[in-house]
Formats: C-alpha cells, structure tokens, sequence
C-alpha cells in the first residue's frame, strides 16, 4: 500500500484490443491468399512477397530512426503494406521490384506524410502505380498463366492470339476489354468468346483462381475465406466492400454488354467481380482504416465511389483494369467525404 | 418478449459474480463521518452548523444553495469537529463538515404515517425535499428538482432505473432482491407526485432473479411494467433507457427528459424517496459495493453518507494484493481517486479496486481511423473527431461536432485500439467551452 494508486480519466475498462493486433490479424487474413498463390504459380510468389515485407520493415525502422520516433515495426502496419504491395505484382517479376515498390510505399506513400494514421492514400496502391508508370512492360503487360490452367485458357489464348499478339498472355479483364473493340473482334467471334467466358467452367476458373493474374488477386475464394476472418474478428465490416462490389455489379449489368453480340450480362458481371484486383481491393485495400472515411454514410458513398470508377476505367478508360487508380481516387475524396456525411447526434434537434 | 436495447455501445465483462450474491448488511456506526457539502448537481449546500455543535442523527446541517440543491444532514450523532476542505470521492478536495461521533446514534425524531399513500402530492414532494435526496445512480440530480416539471412540459412516464450496467456494481441489484416493495412504494410516490398513469422498471438481462422478483411483484399493476434490457453498455444510460423503453428520444443540445414527457429516478431514489414520504426519514445513509479481484470479502453494505472508502474496504476484509487504482464508482465512468480517504457521498455505488496489473496504462498512439468509436457511440458523435480538435485547441470545432452532448460514457475509449483517452480530451473540451461561455455570459 505504499505505492501511490493510479489516477486517470475515465473509462478505467479497456476491451485490449490495440493497433498491432488489428494488423497482425489482417496479416492473417492475407495467409490463404498467400497459400493459393504459391499452390497456383509457385514458391516464387512468396518469395517476392518476403522481399516486399522486408523491404517494408526496415525501410519503416530506417525512417522511423532518422525521424528519432520509437521503431514501431512490431505494429504489423509495415508488414500488411509490404504484402499488400507484392499482391500486385506478377509472380515472373524481377526480385528488385517488390523492393522497390515497398521502399517508395512507405517512405513517400506514408512517413512522408507523417507515418502510421497520417497517409492520406492507401501506400500499398501507390507503391503499385508509382511501379506501373515506371516500369508498365514489367507490370501490366504480361501475365503469367498457370501450369494447371493451361487447358481451360487455351480456348482463350487460341482464339486470341488469332486477333492480335498484344494479348497473347492477356488477363482475362485484357480478353473482355479486346472484345469491346468491335474493329478487331467480328461479331461471330466475339459471340463465341462471350460464352466461353460466361460459362460456369470459366467462372468456377476465376473463382477458385485456376487464370492468369497477380500474386494475390488471383483466388477470390482464398481472398474471401481471408475477408470472412476479418469480418468475424470485426475488423472490417460490410459497408465499403458491398457497397463497392455491388456497384460495379449492376453498372456492368446495365453498360457491360459487349457491343454486337450476345450478352449474358449476369453472368458477365460475376466475371467482372471475380477477375482481375476486385476482391483483393474491396476487401483489403478500400478498406484501409486510415485512408477510408470513418463515418457509415460515408463508408458507402465512398464505396459506390470506387464502383463507379472502377467500371469507367474498366470499360472506357486505357487500362483494362482500374480498382487501383479508383481507390486513390477516393483516398483522396476521404476528408471530403467525411465532413459531408457527419452523422445527427442521438435526438438531433434543429436550433 | 424480446429484450429492447438501444444503438451503438458496447459489451464489457460485467464482473458482478464478485459481490451479486452478498446480502446487504448494516455496518457499524462509524466513529467519524465527512459530509461533503457538494454531493449533487446544483448549487453547494450552505453549513447551518458551527464547530463544536452537537447534532443528532437525521438533524440537518447545511440548507439547500438554490432551488437545484438540497440541504444536508447529519448521518451519525455526535460534534461537528471540522469545517474545512477534505478529499472529495469525485478526486477534488472540497469543503466539508466533520462529524465525531458519541457512539450513541441518538436520531431526531421519525413519524410512521400508516396512511402515507393518501399525502397530498405537495406534501409527499416537501417531505423528499426535505429529506436530502438526489439521484443515487451516479449524478445525483435533485429529486425534487425533477418532480417539479413547468406546467408546459406534461410528464406521462416515469421509469425506474434498475439496469445498474456498470461492470462490477451490485447495490442496485441487491436492493431489487431485497426490498422490491419499498421500491414499487418509491414508484407509486413518484407516479402519484407526477400525476402520470405508466411506470416502467428498466432491468438489464444479467439479473433474471431481480428481473423475476420484479415481475412477480407488479403483476398485478397493469400500469407498471418490468421492462427487461439487452446487456449492453450503457444501457442504464437515460437517454438510452427512455429510449429502449419507450423509443422517445431525449432532444440534444441540452434536452431533458421531461421534454418528451418523461422522468426517470434510479430505484436507490425510490426506496429513498419512500422513507422519506412515510417515515419522514433524511438520506443519511445508502447501499454501495466494495469489490473487485482483490477484495478479500466483496460486500454490499448500507452504510452512512460520509462513511471514509478505507473504512469500507477495512469492512470488506481488506485486499489480499497491492492495490493499483481506486475507482469511485463504476469503472467506466467512476473516478480514479489518489487516496482510500475520502467520504462516501449519496452518489457513491461503490468503490472497486483494481490491482497494478489492472490498473496498467497503455501508451497512446496516434489515431489509425479504425472508426470503432464512430460505431459505437450511443449518441451518434464522432468520437475521434472531438478528441482530435480538443487536443488542437479547436474548441469551436469541438462545439460544432456535439462535444457537449456527450455524455462521457467512455465506450469510446473502451474500444480504441490507439488507447487515445478520448474521454479525457473531451472532458477538457467540454469544461474549456463551458468556462467560454460563462465567461460571455
């Protein structure tokens, strides 16, 4: 009874959750991903990711020492973004790029701005677009198929390959973003080619990643066995991800059909949700705590935002792929967005 | 019939299992007792005492500051030896008036009105003036203040407030189980004061027993209702109380409860406020809980107002390990205290210890944004916001995000993963923007 008690403010209860849990947990929730990824291309996925992670870490503990802030490595944050980087990539890419996305991810995409809760947009995205307009032949223009989808590409590939040699090894977002051109694909191909793709074996193929892809985008059912954890844990909840899912799913229901042919739309919009960073980015990206908005509204405004994005860019815009560019975009619109949708307080009355 | 609740808050440990099932028992007299003259909301009470009087017990000895005050009595008899500041149980040293007891605990006089029920409803409102009571829940608003609505503001429901979400605390709970029909007369008072037709007893589901007796006890009231609640914190909140019971929403900025036609009174008050009508009886002493891990015999005492917390634990068997933190009242909301010698006032639920692991206080770290306090704020504020412009001198733009309608319930800070003490910066801002005011005013 010596010692002097405690004193602080109120609550004197904490339910101990604290920062480095939550991102140790979404570490966690990123391991099936991993998983599928080395079963589908290989170790060399893990590999790229290990040299992002590291590349993260002591890049975060180097500025972290220079800033003469405590080294806060152990948070976790450090290593999602490392992983979350080396997603993006291409299983064939070089070890130098994981390494160099991560180094610009956080020096400039986060202590740049102050570190941890400062970064105004997601580090992981803009390590990935500062690779894409660097080196844009390693980063977006081939793929890698893998060894086990060779036969169920193949009716693909062939037919494309026919069409033109730029998408020889193209994503399948490549293979719907050629069809809209009606000046290279006549009608009667592009109606073979939309069956095939909205048939249930393709389907099944992008679901359970059996395609052509980056590391981590590739199985959206690896992805969505990560995204339930995070849910259970409450670490991220419905708002950002249905709403952004479910926006680019009716937008392509009612502006994807592919002009001239014989549309499935449906089932071409479910093609659109499991091909390609949706998943990955709705689940894991978008809903970055620090650069999403905090209020619900605006959560879902910031959502359909990303939905709205992603399809312009998908179908109108240069890139055949666009959920990265969409939510830096809306990174950006986060403070904005915030101080719009400021909720009523309990028993609101207007003075 | 489902259990009714409130959006947002959240789901601590209750940590009941510690004192529930220890019987209320009666302490001895205490050799001195310390009655501070601020033991609610309103203006301080006025000492009506000099050093070296002799007081009975139930005598007063301060008179009421103001309308929204009430007078103070003596809870032991014996010689007014202080007048002076002592430690206050909200942490603060204030003024106070020391008691030395004779041991003898010779009492003013008491009546036993047989025919009690049929008082005049002014005369039943005198008599809890009289009495010194006010709110026993935790805030200590006077009781007669809210049983005096403006003529403009009808009130048509009261609602006893028995949900008692506090992790750890029991008194509440014991009281149900042991004198349930003292607190059905304090109901009955408060509805014929009022004039009103509907009475609610609002019981949170961890105490099916109370939530029973209750039951049981009005079942032949089809005007009072027993209103089981969700366990969620703060359910035992008012506005969130009125709420789940009657989907009527307090207005914010200031709104009252009596605004929506409603007044509620923790069931403490309501036996309080039924010695008070019948026997004439001052508020001299009350219910609390001394408990915690570390208390060796977890108690529920009725002990006299001005009773020193050391004395209590003392009571309880003393600890069986060093002692971390000392919390007046509940530990969400109560106050961490520097010292065991401070006086119980007629606030006081309880007093819970915590051990030094307990009592550990993680460093803050700045804000990730995760929003869990945005999803639980019962009040639909934005936590982090507030918090954020305090800590900025931004206290305009505190003002403008509701920081003054919060009610410091500190769910907030229960969830953050940063461990921000939002709850302090927000105190800091609602106390800066109250002094601005009063300063323009």
């Amino acid at each position: 009874m010596s010692k002097g008690y405690v004193v602080s403010a109120s609550p004197h209860l904490h339910d101990r959750n604290s920062v480095a849990h939550v991102m140790w947990q979404v570490v966690i929730a990123l391991l099936p991903a991993m998983a599928a990824a080395i079963f589908i291309f290989g170790i060399n996925s893990l590999f790229l990711t290990i040299y992002g992670v590291i590349a993260a870490v002591v890049t975060e503990a180097v500025i972290q020492k220079l800033r003469k802030k405590p080294i806060a490595v152990a948070d976790g944050s450090a290593v999602v973004t490392g992983i979350l980087l080396a997603f993006n990539l291409n299983v064939a890419s070089p070890w130098w790029l994981p390494v160099v996305g991560s180094v610009f991810a956080i020096a400039i995409g986060k202590h740049v701005f102050g570190g941890l809760g400062h970064n105004p947009l997601n580090p992981a995205l803009l390590g990935r677009a500062f690779l894409v307009a660097s080196w844009p032949s390693l980063t977006t223009s081939r793929f890698t198929v893998p060894k086990l989808a060779e036969a169920t590409m193949s009716g693909i590939s062939n037919s494309m390959s026919k069409l033109s040699p730029l998408v020889t090894e193209a994503t399948p977002l490549a293979v719907v973003k050629t069809l809209r051109d009606t000046t290279m694909v006549s009608r009667d191909v592009a109606d073979k080619l939309i069956t095939h793709m909205t048939s249930g074996e393709t389907l099944s193929n992008l679901f359970w990643g059996n395609i052509g892809g980056v590391i981590g985008e590739v199985s959206a059912a690896a992805i969505l066995i990560g995204a339930a954890y995070l849910a259970w844990k409450r670490i991220i909840e419905w708002r950002i991800p249905v709403s952004y899912i479910g926006t680019v799913f009716v937008l392509i229901l009612i502006f994807g059909g592919i002009p001239g042919a014989d549309n499935n739309t449906v089932m071409l919009a479910v093609y659109h949700i499991l091909a390609g960073g949706l998943m990955l980015g709705a689940f894991f990206m978008a809903t970055d705590m620090v650069t999403s908005p905090v209020t619900k509204k605006g959560r879902l405004i910031f959502g359909c935002g990303c939905g709205v994005l992603t399809v312009v860019i998908r179908l109108v815009g240069g890139y055949p792929e666009g959920v990265s560019y969409s939510i830096l975009l809306m990174n950006i619109a986060v403070p904005l967005i915030d101080r719009f949708t400021t909720p009523k307080p309990f028993g609101e009355v207007k003075k | 019939m489902g259990l009714k609740s409130f959006p947002g808050g959240v789901h601590p440990h209750d940590n009941k299992a510690y004192s529930k099932d220890a019987a209320i028992s009666k302490l001895p007299l205490p050799e001195k007792v310390i009655i501070p003259l601020q033991q609610h909301i309103g203006a301080p009470s006025k000492p009506i005492v000099k050093l070296r009087d002799k007081v009975f017990t139930g005598q007063p000895i301060c008179e009421p500051g103001g309308f929204v005050s009430i007078p103070m009595h003596a809870s032991i008899s014996g010689t007014v030896t202080k007048i002076a500041n002592f430690p206050h149980p909200s942490g603060a040293i204030l003024p106070a008036i020391e008691i030395t007891g004779d041991g003898e605990d010779k009492w003013v006089e008491l009546v036993d009105e047989q025919d009690w029920m049929n008082l005049e409803p002014s005369e039943m409102k005198k008599r809890i003036a009289e009495a010194g009571i006010c709110g026993m829940g935790g805030a200590g608003f006077p009781t007669h203040v809210k049983l005096s609505p403006p003529e403009n503001k009808p009130i048509d429901t009261i609602i006893l407030n028995g949900v008692e979400c506090e992790p750890y605390l029991t008194a509440d709970y014991r009281l149900m189980m042991e004198q349930p029909l003292d607190i059905l007369y304090g109901l009955k008072i408060f509805m014929k004061i009022l004039n009103v037709k509907k009475g609610y007893i609002g019981i949170e589901a961890n105490k099916p027993d109370a939530i029973k007796t209750m039951r049981e006890l009005v079942a032949k009231e089809p005007d009072i209702n027993v209103v089981a609640l969700k366990i969620r914190y703060p359910q035992g909140a008012e506005k969130q109380l009125i709420y789940a019971a009657t989907r009527r929403k307090v207005p914010n900025k200031g709104g009252l409860p009596m605004d929506i036609g409603v007044v509620v009174q923790n069931v403490g008050t309501a036996i309080a406020a039924y010695e008070a009508v019948r026997y004439k009886k001052p508020l001299i002493e009350r219910v609390i809980s001394i408990t915690g891990k570390i208390v060796s015999k977890p108690a529920n005492f009725r002990a006299r107002i001005g009773t020193l917390f050391s004395e209590l634990v003392e009571h309880a068997g003393g600890v069986k390990e060093d002692i971390g933190k000392v919390i007046s009242g509940g530990p969400m909301m109560g106050f961490a205290i520097s010292t065991l010698e401070a006086p119980m006032a007629k606030g006081s639920s309880g007093v819970v210890l915590l051990d030094r692991k307990e009592a550990r206080i993680d460093a803050e770290q700045t804000c990730i944004r995760c929003a869990s306090c945005v999803d639980i704020c019962p009040l639909n504020l934005v936590p982090s916001i507030l918090a954020r412009s305090v800590k900025y001198g931004n206290f305009a733009g505190a003002e403008k995000a509701g920081v003054m309608d919060c009610m410091k319930c500190g769910s907030c800070a229960y969830v953050c993963p940063s461990h921000i003490r939002l709850i302090q910066y927000i105190d800091i801002g609602k106390n800066t923007i109250a002094a601005q005011r009063h300063a323009a005013k």
